[in-house]
Parts: structure tokens; sequence; C-alpha cells
């Protein structure tokens, strides 16, 4: 049911041309923020803005479209863009993160491990990973144009110095392709070590603060440390209750007002799958705890 | 024998800006030699200009003409001419100055104030403070009083502390102003003490000195200022 | 009558017929002066003077309408700063160069830890263990008299002096061989400043540092500067050693400076 009334996938040719130079030229230099005309949109900013505008710019009649939030399928916001898409574009559509060929996502990546062809989208709030300590933005592009990136060690430092331990657990910043540091969106830095040499392409879209980045397929992607606190990738030490995966993303469940809590995976595609497999868990609810999982 | 300190018609005036332009000369035509090992005492009465000689040889003042000839490290230089960084190299190894009143960064422990020339060229921290010290001790500093800064002190113990840092160093020139004047006789005696020693290392030393006692025990010649002074 | 005072005889800093205008205004006019390694000039005059205008110029901050300044760089070479490349200059600065502010909250971020602001030059030049950046951190604190338990507090907790101090610490943690300093006691009560006084000049003469010191205060000129240049109307109007200068004033103006000067 294409909406007649609007072009494909809602936005104009002109704009999406406009974006798509943008997404060439973000391809063209790995983690290098590339300012576009960035459009309103019909949804609030926050909401994606960024994400669906490099969707709508690189959307054709043939691709299968995913859209997930915080790693699942059927929430609000995923919800209201794949409808979105499905209905300016006509697009297919998908929850399956293999059969998808575009997955938009808002703070997540799929566990499936993604293949050649697939396009990631990321929804990116703030995309300046130097923000949080220096607030010109003249200055932040001179340092990225210099790579003078001292400072983005002093928010590790920061984070050793006041909890023993880079605390810092989401938008957990990156080198890309060893030149420029990115911000890879407010994902948990569990995923971090999945943008590496990753076989898909990466996009990245902010919509208010208009601006585009990219990670091509296979480029090298290292997050910060210090030699004597290296970069860790955390996990919980339980199974998740649903599928009992114990390589997955776990959100927490609370189950009644009692206290009771279960914790089960956050991307709902990969622990439907495993349930549909055969899997189980136990459902029982296990202790949060963070600890160091190379 | 060479001359330490030659000045040949060196003279001063003050121009005073703030007072119409007055000017004010002080001294001119001064021309005397200092030998190594001698002690030359200026003398004249009160504003005869003998502590503007003394600050014009150490490049305090500036001299506005004629010539300020510093034997420094085998060459001679004219001081009148020299560039402040000349000025300071002679300062740093070949002039020593006790002026009149003692002035010291605040804080500085006493042993720092006294080492201080010594660390300048270059000698560890530790002998420096331990010569200092030996100094000191002659000087009748109590051991009590070496943390502390001199600011605290009395007239006559700022005045040995400045007497001290000035003879610390091996310089073979020494500029003194009034070092005995607020000193008791037994501290006056080691001054004089002290000054024989330099004078029998070879240190060529220009004082000014009031006490008639002290002026012959120390002086070689007397040079009478009241000869350069300035006819305004 | 050669006279080698130092082994090290080639300047390390030069400033020839440096000027700057602002349309018809000139901030500051025909300024040249050689730096030697481990001396200390003090630039003083009242405010309008153009003392801070010519710091931005020598810091390579301002580009001059005439003139330039040259620097020694680390490999002997003197450059015209106004031929290195933005990259480079910016080098110098986090590196061989310092600069200390009036305001503290300009040099510093008020809003990090005492111990990452030092140790954030450190980081910059590629330190990336953090053990080390913190011991650095902490025996730089240590020298500036701040108590290494203050190390993981802001500076915003901090009193003006000891912000003072963190800023020279965060300067001088790359062993920089030239300080540029802007009025660095303005703002502070006069107890403060003389800690400060007594802390720079010690850390001057025990690294070897050279520094051109901004101030209006004629006492800070005399106890940490070797020479000073006195400036009126964007001129050098008296340039010579400091005592000499400040005991034996010649211009009218200097003389007018010297003597507006209260008794202690």
């Amino acid at each position: 049911m294409n909406a007649t009334a609007y072009n494909f996938a809602y936005l104009d040719e002109q704009t999406k041309r406009m974006i798509r130079r943008a997404i060439l030229k973000a391809i063209a230099i790995p983690g290098y923020q590339v300012p576009f005309a960035s459009r309103e949109m019909p949804m609030p900013y926050g909401w994606g803005t960024g994400g669906v505008q490099v969707t709508a710019a690189i959307l054709g009649p043939g691709d299968v479209l995913k859209v997930i939030d915080q790693g699942s399928d059927d929430t609000t916001n995923a919800i209201s863009i794949r409808k979105f898409f499905a209905r300016t574009a006509g697009v297919a559509t998908t929850t399956s993160t293999g059969e998808a060929t575009v997955i938009q996502t808002r703070h997540r990546i799929p566990e499936a491990p993604l293949h050649s062809g697939q396009v990631l989208v990321y929804q990116v709030p703030i995309p300046e990973p130097l923000r949080f300590l220096e607030p010109r933005e003249t200055e932040t592009r001179r340092m990225h144009a210099l790579g003078e990136y001292g400072l983005m060690h002093v928010k590790l430092y920061e984070d050793i110095a006041r909890f023993g331990h880079i605390a810092t657990s989401y938008a957990y910043p990156v080198k890309v392709n060893a030149r420029y540091v990115m911000d890879p969106s407010p994902t948990p830095k569990f995923d971090n070590p999945k943008m590496d040499d990753c076989p898909a392409l990466q996009l990245f879209g902010a919509g208010r603060e208009k601006r585009i980045y990219a990670i091509p397929p296979h480029t090298r992607v290292v997050s910060l440390d210090f030699e004597d606190h290296p970069f860790t990738r955390y996990r919980f030490d339980a199974p998740c209750a649903l599928c009992g995966a114990d390589d997955s993303y776990l959100d927490e469940i609370v189950t009644d007002d009692r206290g009771s809590r279960m914790f089960v995976c956050s991307d709902t595609d990969y622990c439907e799958g495993r349930q549909a497999a055969g899997h189980r868990g136990t459902e029982s609810a296990a202790p949060h705890k963070e600890s160091a999982h190379g | 024998m060479t001359a330490m300190i030659e000045l040949s018609n060196a003279e001063k005036t003050f121009t005073m800006h703030l007072q119409g332009g007055v000017e004010l000369p002080v001294v001119r035509g001064v021309s005397f030699h200092v030998d190594a090992g001698e002690c030359v005492v200026l003398s004249g009465p009160s504003g005869a200009g003998k502590s503007s000689i003394l600050k014009m040889i150490y490049g305090n003042y500036r001299c506005d003409g004629g010539r300020i000839g510093i034997r420094h490290r085998g060459a001679v230089v004219d001081l009148a001419g020299a560039e402040p960084r000349q000025v300071l190299g002679i300062r740093r190894s070949t002039i020593g100055y006790v002026s009149q009143f003692l002035r010291a960064v605040p804080r500085v422990p006493t042993i720092d104030v006294v080492a201080e020339p010594l660390i300048a060229n270059g000698v560890s921290r530790e002998d420096a403070r331990e010569r200092a010290g030996a100094l000191l001790r002659r000087l009748n500093i109590p051991e009590r009083l070496w943390r502390l800064p001199p600011s605290t002190f009395s007239g006559g113990e700022q005045q040995r502390v400045n007497i001290a840092h000035g003879f610390i160093s091996n310089y073979p020139i020494l500029l003194l102003d009034e070092p005995t004047a607020s000193l008791d006789a037994a501290n006056r005696a080691v001054v004089v003490e002290l000054i024989e020693e330099k004078k029998r290392k070879g240190v060529a030393t220009v004082a000014i000195v009031h006490d008639d006692e002290i002026r012959k025990e120390i002086a070689d010649r007397i040079v009478d200022v009241t000869a350069f002074a300035a006819a305004a | 009558m050669a006279d080698r005072l130092t082994e090290n005889d080639q300047p390390l800093l030069l400033a020839e017929g440096l000027g700057k205008n602002y349309g018809r205004l000139t901030a500051c006019r025909d300024v040249s002066f050689a730096l030697y390694p481990g001396e200390v000039l003090a630039v003083v005059g009242e405010s309008g003077s153009g003392k801070s205008t010519l710091l931005q110029l020598l810091s390579a901050q301002l580009a001059p309408s005439a003139g330039r300044v040259s620097y020694r760089m680390r490999d002997g070479v003197l450059r015209d700063l106004a031929s290195l490349g933005e990259a480079e200059r910016r080098f110098l600065f986090r590196t061989d160069w310092g600069f200390v502010h009036q305001d503290p909250a300009q040099g510093l971020r008020m809003a990090v830890s005492a111990g990452a602001n030092v140790g954030e030059r450190l980081m910059a030049v590629g330190w990336n263990h953090y053990g080390r950046i913190r011991e650095a951190a902490s025996n730089w604190l240590d020298r500036v008299e701040i108590e290494t338990s203050r190390i993981d507090d802001a500076p915003r907790t901090y009193s003006g002096g000891m912000r003072q101090r963190l800023q020279i610490a965060r300067n001088l943690v790359t062993e920089p061989r030239l300080v540029f300093m802007d009025e660095p006691t303005g703002g502070l009560d006069v107890s403060v400043q003389a800690r400060l006084l007594d802390l720079m000049r010690n850390l001057v003469s025990e690294l070897g540092l050279a520094a051109i010191i901004v101030t209006h205060d004629l006492a800070v000129a005399r106890l940490l500067s070797h020479r000073v240049m006195v400036m009126k109307g964007g001129q050098v109007i008296e340039t010579g050693l400091t005592d000499q200068v400040l005991d034996d004033p010649r211009e009218p103006y200097t003389q007018l400076l010297v003597s507006s000067i209260l008794p202690p």
C-alpha cells in the first residue's frame, strides 16, 4: 500500500541525492563526520530522524528492511519506522537479521553475524565523541583534522580515576581505520568488537546534529584504551533466561513488584531463533554483574 | 699587575622627568682602577656618589659616559656598553655585590638564600647548603634560624645573611656597600677577616666603609670621591 | 672584546620588527628582541599598552601585520613561526611551549580532575599507560605544592592560588623550554601571590626555562625576570636588565611607573 501522495521512501529525489553524496563521502573517509542538510521528518528529533533519512536515501524497491530499537523488533519506535517505510516505499519488511538487506538500528548491533551486502544504519543522537570535554565545534573539528585525540583519553582517565576501571559502557569511543576517532552512537560497548572488520556497510545518521559518517566493510575499528587498562567487553554471568544463550547482550526484566527479575536477550530475533531451534533457558532470575570478558 | 676594574671618565646623571626634566649630575670623570688582591675604599661625604659608583660597576646604574672595564673570564668587557646578557654573565661569575639592604624573596629559608649563588653556578644543592651553613656559623647566625626566611630577622642578622650571600662564591671582584654598618664589634671583626681572606685569594674589592678603624684595617688604597663631584 | 657568556649562544626566540594593526589602530609596533634559553623577560606596561597583543604575536596566536617571530625548534633549526603549519604550531604549544593564563579557567579544564588536567598533555603526545600518567601527574602536583590526595578533585573545588599552581603543573609536565605567562598573579591575594612567585622562580631556575611574562606589577618583574621591556602605546620605550630599568629608569613613563609603586 504505497501512499501515492509521497515520493518513494518519503524524501524527494534531490534530497536523496544530497544525502547519498554525503554518504559516499563518509564511506570514502571512514569515521569522518560529513555535514548534510538534514530535513524535517514527520517524527520528532530523538526518534531516529537521522537514521530514517539515511535509510530513505539508500532504500530501493527490492530491499528488505528490518528496524530494531535496543535490539527489539517490536517497540513503538521500531514498529513506526518499519511501517513508515512499508507505507512510503512499499518495501518488504522482516524481523530476521539474516534476511534483511537494510537494518536500521537504535543502540544495538544484532547478535547474528552480518554478511556482505547488508547495510546497518545507526540512529545517532550526538555524533561528536569529543563533545564531552570540548564544547566548541570549531575546536573539535580542528582536533579531528589534526588527529589530536589526547582529550579522548582524558575521558577514559577520568573513568579510571573515579571508578577504578573504564566505566564508559556505551558510546565507547573507537578509532576507525587508524585515523578518525568516532562515537559509535549509544550502543553498548559489548557491541564494539562487532564493528571491527564487519562485512556489512555501517552508516551513521544524526538528524538534529546534521552529520553522517560511515564504516566501510572490513574496516579496522579499535576501541580506545590504556595499556594497563585494556578494553574489555563485559557480560552478564548468567545465560539468557529464555534461550540459554551465554554470548548475547541481556536486558533486565522486572517481573513483579517484589524485586523479581530475569535476564533475557536484548536481540529478540536472535532469542526467538534460538528458542525455535530448541534452546531453552532457566527462566530463573540471575544476579547482574559486570566482569571482564576478553 | 692586571687591573680587575678600570674606570675611565665614567659619568652618571639622573634626569628627573617627573620634576620637569631636572638634570641631576651625580658623578663625572670617575677614573680609578683596582688590581687583583687589592681593596680600594671609596671615601667622601654622604651624597658624594659612592654608592652610585658601586652600582655603576655592578651594572645596576647605567653609565652615561666613559668606560667601566671589567676583567671577566680573561678578557676586558666594557660594562658601560655591554648587553644585558653580558652583564648577567659577569654577575653570575665575576662580580659579587653586598648591598646595604638584603633583598630576598619572601618565604625562602636563610640557608637557601645564602646557598643560591653557588647553586646558580652549578654547585650541588647539598654542597652549597653545607658551605652556606659554615659561613652562617662563622657569622654567628644560630642554626635554628637557618630554616626561616631572613625577612623576620633583626637588621644586624639580615646584614650578616647578606654578607654571607655575597661572600660565599669565589667572585674575582667584590663590591661592598657598608658591610659592617649595623654589626657589633665581634661580627665586624669576622667581616674584616673575611675580606682579608678574599684579598689573599686575589679578589679585587671596592668598599664603602664609614668606620675609620675598619677602613684602616682593610684599605690598600683610598679613592676620594669628592674629586668626581659633578658641578651642577 | 669578544665575550662568550654561556655555551648557549643561540637565541631561542627572535622577534624582528614585529607589529600589529587593527585597521588604522596600531596595537603594537616595531618590536625586536632576542630571548635566550633560560632567560626570563618581563613585559611591563599599563592596560592598553600592547603587551597582551605582543604576547599573542610571540606565541603565534595572532598573525603579525609586520615583522616576524622565529623560534629555535628542538632540532636546533630557527624557524619563522608563520611558516609552521597549524599542526606543527599546535604541537609546539603542547610540548615545547607553555601558556599560563591570568584566569585559570581559561587554561584548565575546570570539570576534569586535577590528575587529568596535568596528564592531558602527556596523553596528547601518546602516553598510553594510566599508571605512569597518574604517577607523573602526582609528581607534578607535589612539585607545585598541591596535596596529592587532591589529584582526583576537579579544579572548581580548588582555591585561586591552587588553580594557578595547577595550571603551571599542567604546562610544565612536558618539560617545555619556553613559557608564556599573562599576568600570572593577577587576581590573587598578596600572600598567595608571594607563594606563587617563589614557586615560579624556583621552577624557572631549576628547569632552566625561558619565559616571557606580561605583567603590570613591577614587583613580579623584579622577582622573576632578568630583563624588562617597558611598553607604552604599542611600542617598547625602554629595555634593559630588570634591576637597571627599575632602579635607574630613563624614560619619563618608566619613571612614572616606578615612582607609582607603594613602598612595601
